[in-house]
């Protein structure tokens, strides 16, 4: 089955009652069964319903893994994954994540005894290095957030792989269309469903796929466990979302790819990172390892915070608020925004400025786009 | 059922000028109704809308309308958990993806090292995380029969951070002393947490009592219509609330909008339906305690129940659930179950339609046998949960069933 065609069909069934060609919203707790011990495959709603489970059957196939799980936010599916640690394990994880991401790890697991190592893996050799005997976890994010640093997947898993333990891509800004983590061997791929997934900024969601049978039994059990799955009507509006996945990242790519290099040619810009383009230096591994290279762009003025936070507050078409991969095109100021909880030193460290601008670039026409940030930029 | 004189101390109760004549404090039906609704004019709507939507524009970098992110803090979402806090009597709450989410949520203030206490008849869900999840923390538990007292004090240790209750128990129905285990609790400086599920705030208020978290499984008699999965804290402690506010957002276990307003709506009707339920509850519950067919009935609001008492003092009324024992073995209560019509078997309670589960291999599935035996499941028990419908019906079915199986009343 090609890509597109993958989107639109996978892990849906006609509807076995009525043949309704789309899956219901089983807004419903429970489940009548047919006598005791005797259920249909489905008991209580928590433990999972048949709309959450046509989700997770289709980011299963997208994704290329044997299962998935759905989860209430993109960090209710990365706490699951902490939740199958224990007190005295490891993870090594690079340095350039998702703020939520870092406050979950050191605000809420390092209480429970669980040990973190952050580190720059653009050199991928020193992923071997960073695992010790009580690592469990590789975890990357590629691009990274906000700095789209590139991380080699493959090199990555395959140290994981050689340790026996898991290696864990968050794919949230390429979404499978672009990059399929787990065909270059990782272990387990993570998203935040709220964002290009689901793509119209109206829910909150995440979602785990993996490779490993009995690893997605234990997140299913978490799930239930925990209590932190996702609803009926949340995992259909995802579902009608992924519908036109592949239509919209083409459209993000291609609007991206003409932002960029306009900012790249704009006298008043200082610096651009975009993967696309050439002067992005792991430009070749982002040919290499996906076939997109996404709708996130981040940024710096010549004139530093003062001249960020002007065009931020400029813009007409784009909207400033949080959150990324929606049809809507996007400003984000991560100092302030998604990167607030972040330590100061660590944000200097990773070059999240003050002057810095996030840009989550939309559906729109492309023009209207660059027009507008000219305009808001002099 | 008199809940006036409650003083409101929440801002959206107020507002009346000088001139006005001074109201009383509004009653339970009337918060449920009003409360934590008249925040914002949204176009001056009756109803608050769904905000169905993920993030919020920002008038200018750093200032925004009170919410950027909906994991964060949603209106909707927002609206629930004013109105819970409300009829609760509390100063928060903190509306969560599901009840056992919530629970996680009061669990996860613990630290590796730290030590709890809990009432050994909890729901499955409950007994589960709290023996299977936070062990590998290091995170130290003690089950106790929490009717003994005493026993509560000698299971307390120097780390003993949560005392766990819910009363009644679940499928038990045994009735735990709030107000003495709050003084136990504090003696000890350690916080009571109460799991509400099976009153509801229209029967009983825990905080009242001394309590320092209610938790709720909102699925149950708040949502009361079978078709939502949700969860619910409230508390007055700030530090607690801020640190489960915290995790609320870092781990984001948190509801759709969808169903936060599903919740809210399903307020407005509790009152009601829990009369109705509980004077449901109270006819069959005598009908069974008469009957032969039946060993043995557990229902707080029959005068021999050893928690009657103590169940009059702490709540309004005894509510709708009623835990009863076949006479006979697994089989026939297996084929009573099957042969009941209006009685749906199912997991899940508190909602209009009557539900029959059997514990031992549902709810309270994953406890051990040796587990079920010392608490009391057994394999001939039933816990059924008595919907809105007329109650001459339920009886009907009750007594048809038991005489397919085992014979005519006598």
């Amino acid at each position: 089955m090609k890509d597109l065609t993958k989107i639109v069909h996978a892990g849906e069934k006609p509807d076995p009652s009525t043949g309704a060609i789309v899956t219901p919203i089983f807004q419903t707790a429970t489940y009548v069964m047919d006598g005791v011990g005797k259920d249909k495959g489905y008991d209580y709603s928590r433990h999972n319903h048949p709309t959450r489970r046509a989700l997770e059957l289709k980011m299963a196939a997208l994704e290329g893994g044997v299962d998935a799980t759905c989860f209430s936010a993109g960090m209710a599916a990365i706490d699951a994954l902490m939740h199958t640690l224990r007190s005295g394990d490891h993870v090594l994880a690079c340095d350039d994540l998702y703020g939520g991401t870092k406050r979950l790890f050191r605000e809420i697991y390092t209480h429970v005894g669980i040990q973190f190592d952050l580190i720059d893996m653009s050199d991928p050799s020193v992923i071997k290095k960073g695992i010790k005997k009580n690592t469990k976890m590789v975890f990357i994010e590629t691009p990274s957030n906000p700095m789209l640093k590139l991380i080699d997947i493959k090199a990555a898993a395959k140290a994981a792989k050689d340790a026996k333990i898991h290696c864990v891509v968050d794919n949230t800004f390429m979404t499978p269309y672009f990059q399929r983590p787990l065909e270059l061997g990782a272990d387990v791929v993570i998203h935040s469903l709220t964002k290009y997934l689901s793509g119209h900024n109206d829910l909150i969601g995440g979602a785990v796929i993996t490779t490993d049978k009995d690893f997605a039994e234990k997140l299913n059990w978490m799930a239930k466990s925990v209590g932190n799955g996702l609803g009926p009507m949340d995992s259909y509006l995802t579902i009608r979302g992924i519908k036109t996945l592949g239509l919209r990242m083409e459209q993000h790519n291609s609007n991206a790819l003409k932002i960029a290099k306009f900012l790249e040619d704009h006298p008043k810009v200082s610096k651009v990172i975009y993967p696309g383009l050439k002067s992005h230096p792991q430009h070749a591994l982002a040919m290499k390892q996906a076939t997109g290279f996404g709708g996130m762009i981040s940024f710096e003025l010549k004139g530093g915070i003062k001249a960020g936070i002007k065009c931020m507050e400029s813009v007409k078409v784009w909207l400033l608020a949080e959150s990324l991969g929606g049809v809507e095109s996007m400003v984000t100021h991560p100092y302030t925004m998604t990167h607030k909880d972040v330590p100061e030193d660590q944000k200097k460290k990773l070059g999240i400025t003050q002057g810095l601008v996030r840009l989550s670039v939309g559906i729109e026409d492309a023009d209207d786009l660059i027009e507008d940030l000219d305009q808001a930029i002099n | 059922m008199a809940k006036d004189g409650q003083k409101k101390e929440r801002s959206d109760d107020e507002g009346s000028s000088k001139d006005e004549p001074e109201r009383k404090a509004p009653g339970f039906e009337t918060m449920a109704i009003h409360a934590g609704e008249s925040d914002e004019e949204h176009y001056r709507a009756v109803v608050p809308p769904i905000y169905h939507t993920s993030t919020y524009k920002l008038e200018e970098v750093g200032k925004f309308h009170g919410y950027d992110y909906s994991r964060s803090g949603n209106p909707t979402r927002a609206m629930l958990e004013r109105k819970l806090a409300c009829l609760e009597e509390a100063k928060y709450g903190l509306a969560f993806s599901s009840g056992m989410a919530a629970v996680n949520a009061v669990v996860a203030l613990l630290e590796s090292g730290a030590h709890v206490v809990s009432e050994e008849n909890v729901y499955g869900g409950t007994h589960r995380l709290l023996s299977k999840v936070y062990p590998k923390y290091k995170i130290d538990l003690t089950w106790v029969d929490a009717t003994d007292l005493s026993k509560v004090e000698k299971a307390i240790k120097k780390e003993t951070k949560l005392l766990w209750i819910e009363t009644p128990t679940n499928p038990l129905l045994k009735i735990l002393d709030i107000e003495a285990l709050a003084k136990i609790a504090h003696a000890n400086k350690v916080l009571l947490v109460v799991d509400n599920t099976f009153s509801s705030p229209y029967l009983q208020r825990p905080i009242e009592h001394g309590a320092d978290i209610v938790v709720h499984s909102t699925t149950k008699y708040i949502g009361g219509h079978s078709d939502f999965i949700g969860g619910a804290v409230v508390t007055s402690n700030d530090q607690a609330y801020l640190d489960m506010a915290y995790y609320q957002n870092a781990a984001g276990a948190v509801p759709s909008p969808n169903d936060c307003y599903m919740a809210a709506r399903s307020l407005k009707t509790l009152a009601l339906r829990m009369r109705q339920h509980c004077f449901n509850a109270k006819k069959i519950a005598e009908f069974l305690d008469g009957d032969s067919r039946v060993k043995k009935v557990y229902y707080p609001g029959l005068p021999d129940h050893p928690g009657h008492e103590l169940a009059k003092k702490q709540m309004d009324d005894f509510g709708g659930i009623i835990t009863f024992e076949v006479n006979g073995d697994h089989e026939t209560t297996k084929a009573f179950v099957s042969e009941l019509h209006y009685f749906a078997l199912a997991v899940s309670l508190g909602a209009v339609e009557s539900l029959i589960a059997h514990p031992a291999s549902m709810t309270h599935a994953s406890l051990t046998g040796g587990e079920k035996q010392k608490i009391g499941i057994k394999d001939n028990m039933v816990r059924i949960s008595v919907g809105i419908e007329e109650v001459e019906d339920l009886i009907q079915d009750l007594d048809i069933a038991l005489t397919k199986t085992i014979g005519t009343r006598k």
